[in-house]
C-alpha cells in the first residue's frame, strides 16, 4: 500500500486505505519525538516551504517541527511580511517559490480551493493546511489518530461536533473522514451556524447541545470565531455560552468514558468551560502531540512516492 | 524459472546459533553490559533466539531490543518506493553498553551502516559488534561481521532467503537463482 498522489488537498479525496496508511505511519513516528535525539536523517536535502496567508501558530509550528525532526529544511513565509503586501498575486508568489526548487509547499489560505489552484500551477507537492471554510485535512487526520489511539477503533464510534459548523474547515474534514471510517457523526450548533444541506454528508443535525452529544464517545468542540461576533450569528457571547458551552452539567448526556477534543485555540468559558478543558477526559494536548506525528507521516509519504 | 537449493536446515541453523552464542560470550568475557539488538525484520527472531541461548548458558537474562532502520536508509529518497515503517523497541539505555547487532544476511553492508547511525541516536554504546547468520559477500562499504553463522559465497543474481519461524521446524536457509 502506498500513497500514490502528489498532494494532500483534502480528506474528501482520500480512500479508507489511504487514511489507514497515513495513521499507521504516524503511529510509527510518535516515538521519535520522545527520544533524547529527536531527529532522523530521512528527509535530508528536502526543502519544505510553509506559506501562510492566515495567522497560525499551532499548525505552522507543528509542520515546522515535523519537517525538522525528519531533517528537512524549512522556510516560513507569513504573508504580512512578504511581497503579497506589495501586490504580488498568489500564483506569481507560487511561481517564484517554485523557481527556488523546494520539494513541498504547505499552504494556508483564506480562500477555499487555493491549494488545488496552487497544485495545478507548480510541480511541487502541496499540503493543505487549511483553505477557507473548506478543509483542514491534517487536523482531521490528527483527530482520527487520537480517537484510534484512545478508543482503539474509529468504526462505530459516535462523534459529536459542536459549534460554528458553517465556517469550520475542521468540521468538514472530520465529517468526510469519520463517515468514511464508519463512525456516526452528529453535529450541533445554532441554526445560524448550520450550513444548508449538511445532512447530505451523512450526519445527524441537532440544534441543542445535549441532543448533539447524547451517548457520544467523542465530543469535539469548535472554536467560536470571536471575529465573527459582529455578523449577528448569535446575539452575544454570553448567550452562546449559556446554550452551547460544554460544562460539567451538560456533559452528563454523553457516555461515561467520553473524550473531549478541541482543535484550538480555545475560548475558555465560551464553547468549553475550564473544568472540562483541563478535566480527566480532555485529550486536547494529546491532539497537539499527535499533530506532529501526522505531519511527519505526510511529509514522509509524499516525499517517498516519487 | 527458479532453481532453489537448501543450504542450511533447522538443525544446522540451531548449531550455528549455539556456536555464535558461545563466541559472543567468549569475546565479551561474559554478559556484563551486553545487549542484543535485532534489525527489522530478519534479525528480530535471531536476536531473541541468541538472547535465550546466552541467558541459558550464563543463567542471567540479557536485554534484547528491536531496531527498524527504514528512516536511516541511504536509498530512501531514491528507491522510488514508499517503505512501510517497522517498530523500534529499545526499552533500555545504550549508554556504555556492549551492543551486538543481529541480522540474518550480511550483503552490501548498507543496512548495517544505517543501523549504526540509528543506534548512535539512541545513546553512546561502549562498543558495537555484529552477528549475522549468513555472510554472502559483495560488500559495498567497509563493514565486516564479528560473528558469522555461515559464510556463503554467492553470485549477485542469486537470492539468499532465511526462513525462520517461532516453531523452528521448517527453518531453512535457501539459495534461489532466477533464470
Amino acid at each position: 500500500m502506498k500513497l500514490a498522489r502528489k498532494d494532500l488537498l483534502g480528506i474528501q479525496e482520500l480512500s479508507v486505505e489511504e487514511i489507514n496508511l497515513i495513521l499507521d505511519t504516524a503511529d510509527s513516528f510518535i516515538d521519535i519525538s520522545t527520544r533524547e535525539i529527536k531527529k532522523v536523517p530521512t528527509l535530508r536535502g528536502v526543502t519544505v516551504v510553509n506559506l501562510f496567508y492566515e495567522p497560525s501558530t499551532r499548525t505552522r509550528t507543528s509542520f515546522e517541527i515535523a519537517a525538522k525532526r525528519l531533517s528537512a529544511d524549512t522556510i516560513n513565509i507569513a504573508t504580512s511580511t512578504s511581497s503579497v503586501v506589495k501586490g504580488e498575486t498568489f500564483i506569481d508568489t507560487a511561481r517564484n517559490l517554485e523557481a527556488m526548487n523546494p520539494d513541498i509547499i504547505v499552504l494556508r489560505h483564506s480562500a477555499a480551493g487555493s491549494p488545488h489552484m496552487l497544485s495545478r500551477a507548480v510541480r511541487q507537492s502541496v499540503i493543505n493546511a487549511g483553505d477557507g471554510a473548506h478543509e483542514h485535512p491534517t487536523q482531521a487526520l490528527l483527530d482520527m489518530m487520537t480517537m484510534r489511539e484512545k478508543k482503539k477503533r474509529i468504526s462505530g464510534l459516535k462523534v459529536a461536533i459542536v459549534g460554528d459548523i458553517a465556517h469550520s474547515r475542521v468540521a468538514r474534514s472530520n465529517i468526510y473522514g469519520l463517515t468514511k471510517m464508519g463512525a456516526k457523526v452528529s453535529i450541533g450548533g445554532p441554526i445560524t451556524m448550520m450550513p444548508r444541506f449538511i445532512e447530505r454528508l451523512g450526519v445527524e443535525v441537532h440544534y441543542r447541545l445535549e441532543d448533539a452529544i447524547r451517548n457520544a464517545d467523542i465530543i469535539m468542540m469548535l472554536r467560536i470565531q470571536l471575529e465573527r461576533q459582529e455578523t449577528n450569528l448569535f446575539p452575544s457571547l454570553r448567550e452562546y455560552a449559556r446554550y452551547y458551552c460544554l460544562n460539567r452539567r451538560n456533559i452528563a448526556a454523553a457516555k461515561d468514558d467520553v473524550l473531549i477534543m478541541h482543535p484550538g485555540p480555545m475560548n475558555r468559558g465560551v464553547e468549553i468551560s475550564p473544568e472540562i478543558a483541563d478535566g480527566p477526559y480532555s485529550v486536547i494536548l494529546e491532539q497537539v502531540t499527535n499533530g506532529v506525528a501526522v505531519r511527519m507521516a505526510l511529509l514522509y509519504l509524499l516525499s517517498g512516492g516519487k | 524459472m527458479k532453481k532453489r537449493k537448501v543450504v542450511m536446515d533447522a538443525e544446522g541453523i540451531e548449531r550455528s546459533l549455539t556456536r555464535v552464542a558461545y563466541q559472543i560470550l567468549e569475546k565479551n568475557k561474559g554478559v556484563e553490559d551486553l545487549v542484543l539488538i535485532g534489525i527489522q525484520t530478519g534479525g528480530i527472531l535471531l536476536a531473541e533466539r541468541l538472547g535465550k541461548k546466552i541467558s541459558a548458558i550464563e543463567g542471567v537474562p540479557i536485554p534484547v531490543g528491536k531496531l527498524d532502520i527504514t528512516l536511516y536508509r541511504d536509498d530512501i529518497m531514491r528507491s522510488g518506493k514508499q517503505r512501510a515503517l517497522g517498530k523500534t523497541d529499545i526499552p533500555f539505555s545504550l549508554n556504555g553498553r556492549k551492543v551486538v547487532l543481529v541480522d540474518d544476511v550480511l550483503f552490501t553492508g548498507r543496512t548495517i551502516r544505517a543501523a549504526m547511525d540509528a543506534l548512535m541516536d539512541f545513546g553512546r554504546p561502549r562498543l558495537i559488534e555484529l552477528a549475522v547468520l549468513i555472510d554472502r559477500g559483495h560488500r559495498e562499504i567497509p563493514i565486516r561481521a564479528d560473528f558469522v553463522g555461515k559464510n556463503l559465497p554467492s553470485s549477485q543474481s542469486e537470492e539468499v532467503l532465511v526462513k525462520l519461524s517461532k516453531r523452528k521446524t521448517s527453518d531453512a536457509v535457501i539459495i534461489e537463482e532466477t533464470f
